[in-house]
């Protein structure tokens, strides 16, 4: 038994339509992963380019790092890391992954927007200066 | 049957060890060395910093001076905006950095001084009491420091401090910091600040930037106050010294020779 079955099914048509219309609207216009240029100056004198860890780890884990070495160094007074390989490296975004990374605009910006993050790491630490 | 359920707990007891001992044998056998944090070589440590400030042989220039290093060393916005200011060091008169211990008769040559003022670093401080999301907290050497990243902007430490030591971040301050010093970071709006007791430079190695301006002066000392050969320590054996507050209980770190 259904009352006003003419009105009901369209309207509930129209309103599932209009819910995923985003997911319409977006469909098959996937953008593609961005390309990141990681070469600057630095890295390019590097005789083993290799960051503090490999570039997979780095890709998926770099904001836990960066989440424990602001622990070590505000907290624990521990302000350097050394890896597993020995190497030691300073523990701070704007004084040590700046020094290599100077693009920051290609090397963060280009994937965080591709993935629509918005870190607000910039509003206080002072951004590498890029040559435009 | 008897002897099907025997065999069973014997496996199921061994597999149990087994699973038991496992973490241990990893652990053991962990050839790859973990990362390590370490302090940098060469860090200035202590068991209890603190600082004595020799009023007598205080300028209102060198003030002026400290105040200056400081604050282009740490990117302190200068906002002319008494409401909107921020400080980390600055001068005061004796009435407002002792109040009470003035009355009419007073030596005028003390009264007339420039007294400068800072977070007093307390041994118990009220701000970290209040401090909702532990951003505010004191570190194993006394320094009461912040983690800028957990301010929340409540002020429950600004209403706490019985110094007016802290200031909070109105605006946006990046507009009025003139040369911004790019070792060290910028603070955002809606977060609270004060002195640090340059804990970045005792972590290099070197005195704090106010200790630093006075060195030849001979009216500003740093150091630990658990250390009974330290120059804090002498100074304050040999000098009577007061602090500010005292009665609050909040145990400064900030000693003033008058």
């Amino acid at each position: 038994m259904m009352y006003d079955k003419k009105l009901i099914i369209p309207g509930l048509v129209i309103f599932v339509w209009l819910m995923t219309l985003p997911f319409w609207y977006n469909s098959g216009k996937a953008t593609a992963a961005p390309e990141v240029k990681i070469d600057t100056p630095v890295i390019q004198e590097m005789a083993e380019k290799k960051c503090i860890e490999d570039k997979q780890y780095m890709r998926e884990a770099h904001m836990q790092v960066l989440d424990d070495w602001r622990d070590e160094v505000v907290r624990e007074r521990k302000r350097v890391e050394v890896t597993t390989g020995g190497k030691t490296y300073e523990m701070s975004l704007q004084n040590e992954c700046m020094k290599c990374h100077s693009n920051k605009a290609e090397f963060c910006d280009k994937c965080h927007d591709y993935v629509a993050v918005d870190p607000y790491c910039w509003d206080c630490h002072i951004e590498p200066k890029e040559k435009k | 049957m008897e002897n099907g359920r025997r065999k069973f707990l014997k496996i199921a007891g061994a597999a149990a060890l087994g699973l038991g001992v496992k973490p241990v044998i990893d652990a053991v056998a962990g050839a790859d060395e973990p990362v390590k944090y370490v302090a940098r070589e060469g860090a200035l440590q202590a068991k209890r910093w603190a600082m004595v400030v020799d009023t007598r042989k205080f300028t209102q220039e060198l003030a002026e001076e400290c105040r200056k290093v400081c604050h282009a060393e740490h990117n302190v916005p200068e906002i002319e905006n008494p409401k909107h200011e921020i400080k980390w060091i600055w001068s005061e008169t004796f009435e407002h950095a002792f109040p009470g211990h003035e009355h009419e008769y007073s030596d005028p040559d003390v009264m007339t001084r420039p007294f400068m003022v800072l977070c007093n670093h307390c041994d118990d401080p009220a701000c970290v009491r209040v401090c909702p999301t532990k951003a505010t907290f004191k570190r194993e050497d006394g320094i009461v420091l912040m983690d800028m990243h957990r301010c929340i902007g409540c002020r429950f430490c600004m209403a706490a401090c019985p110094f007016g030591a802290r200031s909070f971040n109105w605006k946006d301050p990046r507009p009025y910091i003139g040369e911004t010093n790019d070792e060290f970071p910028t603070r955002m709006k809606g977060v609270v600040e004060k002195c640090n007791f340059c804990a970045e430079r005792l972590a290099k190695g070197v005195m704090p930037a106010c200790v630093e301006v006075c060195k030849d002066k001979e009216c500003l000392f740093f150091g630990d106050l658990d250390d009974p050969e330290s120059e804090v320590r002498k100074v304050l054996s040999t000098n009577h010294t007061v602090r500010r507050k005292a009665e609050l209980g909040t145990n400064p770190m900030v000693y003033y020779i008058i």
